[in-house]
């Protein structure tokens, strides 16, 4: 299993702070879990169309190509905006 | 070296003293705190909401913490961020170095602030006079940190 969090205004648009996706072919990157989500969400297209949107794996920063596996910890978020 | 995460308010003083009791070494502090201002882009703001990413912001702050200290000559660093309803006028953020001369805590000091801005997972609703809102980033902030490289 994947663990997917979301936090602050994309949470909120999403009405979704966390969920589970299985571990496979279809979701062994950021960009692959992307899709992944829209796909079974399709009223989540435009939100994560957005360019601006960050991403971690395990608590690191990370782009859209970067391998994910089972055990994972994932995150989307806006830009921060802390300090 | 120490970070800290938290709901409640703190005090400069302890700060001042965690960075200068036994610490004759360092002749320079350098600190700065920001705090939350009764308006923005135009707008009366009431207050803020701080929502962070436990386990990732404190990963983020020790790393750039490390960069700070691989590129300057500093002794002791204090990081604070508070989190949660904050009100006008409230401490958000602290940062405190030292070094034995000032060009480098000042330096290393302004450096973990802009980082802190672009990479700390961190982020702020504005209460304000139309509503709540989360804040957008600013380029500003991402040029800013970019002049470090």
């Amino acid at each position: 299993m994947i663990k997917v969090v979301f936090f602050a205004a994309l949470r909120e648009q999403l009405n979704c702070a966390e969920l589970e996706v299985n571990a496979g072919e279809n979701t062994d990157s950021i960009a692959k879990i992307k899709q992944l989500l829209v796909e079974q969400n399709p009223q989540w297209q435009e939100t994560f169309n957005n360019a601006s949107l960050l991403s971690a794996v395990n608590h690191e920063m990370v782009d859209g190509s970067h391998p994910v596996k089972s055990g994972d910890e994932v995150a989307f978020f806006p830009p921060v905006t802390g300090g | 070296m120490s970070i800290s995460i938290q709901t409640q308010d703190f005090n400069l003083a302890d700060e001042m003293a965690y960075l200068e009791q036994d610490n004759a070494a360092d002749g320079a502090v350098v600190t700065f705190t920001g705090r939350v201002r009764d308006n923005n882009l135009g707008l009366k703001v009431s207050g803020l909401y701080l929502e962070h990413y436990p386990g990732m912001t404190e990963k983020s702050l020790e790393k750039i913490l490390e960069t700070a200290r691989s590129r300057w000559d500093i002794g002791r660093v204090r990081v604070i961020h508070r989190i949660g309803q904050l009100n006008l006028g409230e401490q958000i953020v602290f940062v405190g170095v030292t070094s034995k001369h000032r060009q480098d805590a000042f330096a290393a000091a302004e450096f973990i602030m802009d980082y802190l801005k672009v990479q700390a997972p961190f982020w702020k609703k504005e209460l304000t006079e139309a509503g709540e809102k989360w804040l957008d980033a600013r380029h500003s902030d991402t040029s800013k940190a970019q002049q470090w490289d």
